[in-house]
């Protein structure tokens, strides 16, 4: 493998990691007014999500920066094409950022309320408007030959765009309810079991439709392996929450993006950027990527660094590995349960 | 106001916004792991009293920061795109590593550290906190040494087949002298804006309590003298490190951007021995150097820039002159320029801006370490000031040095226009790198995109500040101690957090537990 690929493995392993880790912590947010009817439950979901969630978006910048570092071409079509776009997914981000934070900074049930639901607004935004900008950079956008888009402020909200939205919203939101159900105990997580099981073959259709779509268009035997993968760890997903086994509905549902993710990158290689106008105006690794000697260095540095980030990442999850309840007054540790009791 | 205009604005104000939380956050990180530690290492109260109070008051900001620290990430991209093309060789690794580096770093040991009071065993505890800080200070050297790569690009050369830079010397864009100096300057001046903090509060804490009679033996008493004493010694140590580093900065700048200086001082004729600015009149906003009047000190500005009283130092006319010479009068006639192409360009910074703010910069850096000064003789041997001015002064003086490191920017930031990356005086003009702000901006955008998301992010900003700072008072106001008096909750008398998460303590637990110095959710 040349250099180049390995950065788009390395930014598509990034962006898979980012829509895995924040995909709970999205989905958890975007539950809280269905699966959190009390204030209690609704603490109780947040807790189970607050010493992860910042770390998680850490995936996002890292895969944004990669982007940049690895293939400014990308970068630089990509972003001013969804300017708008982009900027509603940043404002998602920032209230929900602080919201977090400032929630627990003052005491009255109003307060409390207002930014449970600006997380919850915020995690939305911010889910469907990454999404919408996976599925437009994957499946087209309307740019032209210099890589600059034609047709307005709103020319690439298209309906790939939206498919990559409701996809990536819909997956984050089982993958929270699979996440809580593993996570928490009494009313929560019987609550996100009843969720799972319900939506978990229908949340997945629109990101089997993408990933099938992005297969349909360029795709290998090995991306259309990858996609029946994934077709089969929803079905697995889907008995696994019926027989009330959480940590296979997990595991299985987390092999769904794993799989789809991989029939998408792998697939739409070695275009970065999908033009829907002409396909002779698609952005290459080759066209948008930076030299060799760039690309040399950042290999050196991450090589050493991501396992070392891997490494405390993991930690960190292994520390809040314990199961939380409603109780505010039992410390994580308490409980002394194994994680998949 | 054009497309550029307009990014131009909305990269300022969302810049300088974010630049409000990120000296805090450094510098009070610095600070925090200083009171952490010697909590672990005494175990005396008032230390563990001091991290949870200033912990929670970087918590509260920490995330403003980083809200608004992911708007610069994809800025970039989204209205300087013909930017990132141009430098994507050099300057996105350095956003990519500052990212896999020292953010993940920071924020999942800061998640470690709010999450794991009483849950880890108390040194892994300490050591999250200072992942976390040294986190932040690595990210600050990779955003600093991308923003001196565009100040003084080292480590590249031309590529010939696409006119871009292509870096060759990893290396030296890593220890860019430029980096070195700024990055140095830019941790004091971070340490003075938390040093600053501690003095206003903890005076006006030391008042209160004096007026409303309380005792000063209990631990608040010490917590809030601490925090002013430390608060003191860190301000003046940190102002005498900002001027060193400044007059190494501006030594550096003389050589590689020496516009930007001489339009600092509105120094128009070459002048040897040339004499330093204390104050202009005249119109500045003309942007013409000779109407400009200023009183000054003969010589000085020669010491400044080149450590003797003699040498001469380049007037901006002259200076022009030169630019255009070796650049260029006009902007070429393409359309990459914008409205720009073919006018004729203007090699001198605005005046105004880069006089005055450079100025303020300076002057309210001294401002704040007259303040800590005045905080380290009035506790002088466990006294109390009960003076009004000097107390309340205090407190206003917090926002100086907030605003000796926003000006600071400003100033360098606008006095390297109008390059967005300056061209390297010591590399041979016709292997030099550089690009004009004009054409930097992206060509699909439209004018009205952009003043939607400056409008909608300047609101959104504003909101958030008014709510931040509404927070941070009503946390001060309440202190360490809670409404009735009684200790702070969640604590064992001996000042131990440990104790109280063991389980089947709950009955011994406050119920407003969450109150002052909660942490977790």
């Amino acid at each position: 493998m040349d250099l180049q690929t390995v950065w788009f493995v390395a930014v598509a392993v990034l962006w898979t990691g980012f829509l895995l880790l924040e995909g709970f912590d999205f989905g958890v947010a975007a539950l809280l007014p269905v699966i959190g009817r009390k204030p209690a439950d609704r603490h109780l979901m947040l807790r189970s999500i607050g010493p992860l969630w910042d770390g998680n978006e850490v995936w996002l910048i890292t895969a944004v920066g990669a982007v940049f570092a690895a293939f400014p071409g990308w970068y630089a079509t990509w972003l001013p094409a969804l300017y708008l776009p982009f900027v509603l997914v940043l404002f998602g981000l920032i209230i929900r950022a602080v919201a977090f934070e400032w929630r627990h900074s003052h005491h009255t049930a109003q307060w409390d309320s207002t930014w449970t639901n600006v997380i919850t607004t915020g995690s939305l935004i911010a889910a469907l408007g990454i999404g919408a900008a996976l599925g437009g950079t994957t499946l087209g956008l309307p740019v032209d030959g210099d890589g600059v888009r034609v047709g307005g402020a709103f020319a690439g909200v298209t309906w790939s765009a939206l498919l990559g939205g409701i996809a990536v919203l819909g997956y984050s939101m089982v993958h929270g309810a699979v996440f809580l159900a593993l996570k928490t105990e009494g009313p929560v997580r019987l609550a996100a079991r009843a969720f799972a099981r319900r939506w978990s073959p229908v949340a997945a259709l629109p990101l089997l439709a993408w990933a099938g779509l992005v297969h349909l268009r360029e795709g290998t035997t090995v991306t259309a392996l990858l996609w029946l993968v994934a077709a089969l760890a929803v079905l697995v997903t889907w008995v696994s929450t019926r027989l009330d086994r959480e940590g296979p509905a997990f595991t299985a549902w987390a092999v769904v993006m794993l799989a789809s993710a991989a029939t998408i990158f792998g697939a739409v290689h070695p275009v970065v950027v999908v033009s829907s106008i002409d396909p002779a105006f698609d952005v290459t690794l080759a066209e948008a990527s930076v030299s060799d000697y760039t690309l040399t260095v950042m290999t050196w540095v991450a090589g050493f660094g991501l396992p070392v980030v891997l490494g405390y990442q993991a930690w960190t999850y292994w520390v809040f590995r314990k199961r939380l309840t409603a109780d505010p007054e039992t410390p994580h540790t308490a409980a002394g349960e194994p994680v998949n009791a | 106001m054009d497309v550029l205009d307009v990014a131009r604005w909305q990269f300022g104000i969302t810049t300088v916004y974010h630049f409000m939380m990120v000296p805090l956050t450094i510098g009070l990180g610095i600070l925090l792991v200083v009171m952490h530690t010697m909590w672990v290492r005494t175990g005396n109260p008032e230390w563990l009293r001091m991290t949870r109070f200033w912990g929670r008051i970087y918590l509260i900001n920490f995330v403003l920061g980083v809200a608004t620290g992911l708007v610069q990430e994809f800025q970039f991209g989204l209205a300087w795109s013909e930017y990132s093309r141009f430098v994507g060789d050099v300057f996105g690794s350095l956003l990519a590593l500052e990212a896999l580096l020292a953010f993940f770093l920071e924020s999942t040991f800061l998640g470690l550290w709010i999450f794991g009071w009483g849950r880890i065993p108390k040194k892994v505890h300490l050591a999250a906190l200072w992942a976390a800080v040294i986190g932040s200070i690595v990210s600050a050297y990779f955003i600093i040494a991308a923003n001196s790569w565009m100040q003084h690009p080292v480590g590249v050369v031309t590529d010939d087949a696409t006119g871009r830079p292509e870096q060759v010397d990893f290396l030296a864009v890593l220890t860019n002298n430029t980096a070195l100096a700024a990055f140095s300057h830019a941790i004091v001046g971070a340490l003075m804006v938390a040093a600053a903090l501690l003095v206003g509060i903890g005076l006006w804490h030391l008042r209160k309590r004096r007026l409303a009679g309380l005792s000063p033996e209990d631990v608040d008493h010490a917590v809030w003298r601490r925090s002013v004493r430390i608060g003191g010694w860190a301000s003046l140590i940190a102002f005498v490190l900002v001027a060193v580093t400044g007059d190494y900065q501006a030594k550096l700048m003389y050589q590689q951007q020496p516009l930007k200086m001489s339009s600092a001082e509105a120094l128009c004729e070459s002048e040897a021995p040339a004499p330093f600015s204390v104050f202009a009149f005249g119109k500045l906003g003309s942007n013409e150097c000779d109407d400009v009047h200023s009183w000054t000190v003969p010589a000085l500005l020669s010491f400044l820039a080149h450590g003797d009283f003699s040498s001469e130092v380049p007037g901006v006319n002259e200076l022009q002159e030169e630019y255009a010479a070796a650049y260029g009068a006009t902007y070429p006639d393409d359309p990459s320029f914008g409205d720009k192409a073919g006018e004729p360009i203007d090699y001198a910074p605005l005046l105004a801006v880069t006089y005055w703010n450079f100025r303020l910069m300076i002057g309210m850096g001294m401002v704040s370490a007259g303040v800590g000064a005045y905080a380290l003789w009035a506790t002088r041997r466990g006294r109390v000031p009960t003076s009004r001015i000097g107390v309340y002064g205090s407190l206003l003086a917090v926002g100086a040095p907030f605003v000796a490191n926003a000006s600071g920017w400003i100033f360098t930031e606008m006095g390297r226009q109008p390059f967005v990356v300056y061209p390297n005086p010591d590399v041979p003009r016709e292997d030099q790198v550089y690009f004009f702000t004009a054409q930097a901006v992206s060509p699909g955008i439209s004018a009205a995109e952009v003043w939607t998301s400056l409008i909608a992010l300047t609101v959104v900003y504003g909101a958030l500040a008014v709510v931040e700072l509404w927070l941070i008072v009503n946390f001060v106001r309440r202190g360490v101690t809670t409404s009735d008096g009684s200790p702070t909750p969640g604590h064992t008398p001996d000042g131990d957090p440990d104790a109280d998460v063991t389980p089947g303590s709950a009955s011994t637990r406050r119920p407003d537990d969450d109150d002052v110095l909660s942490f977790a959710y």
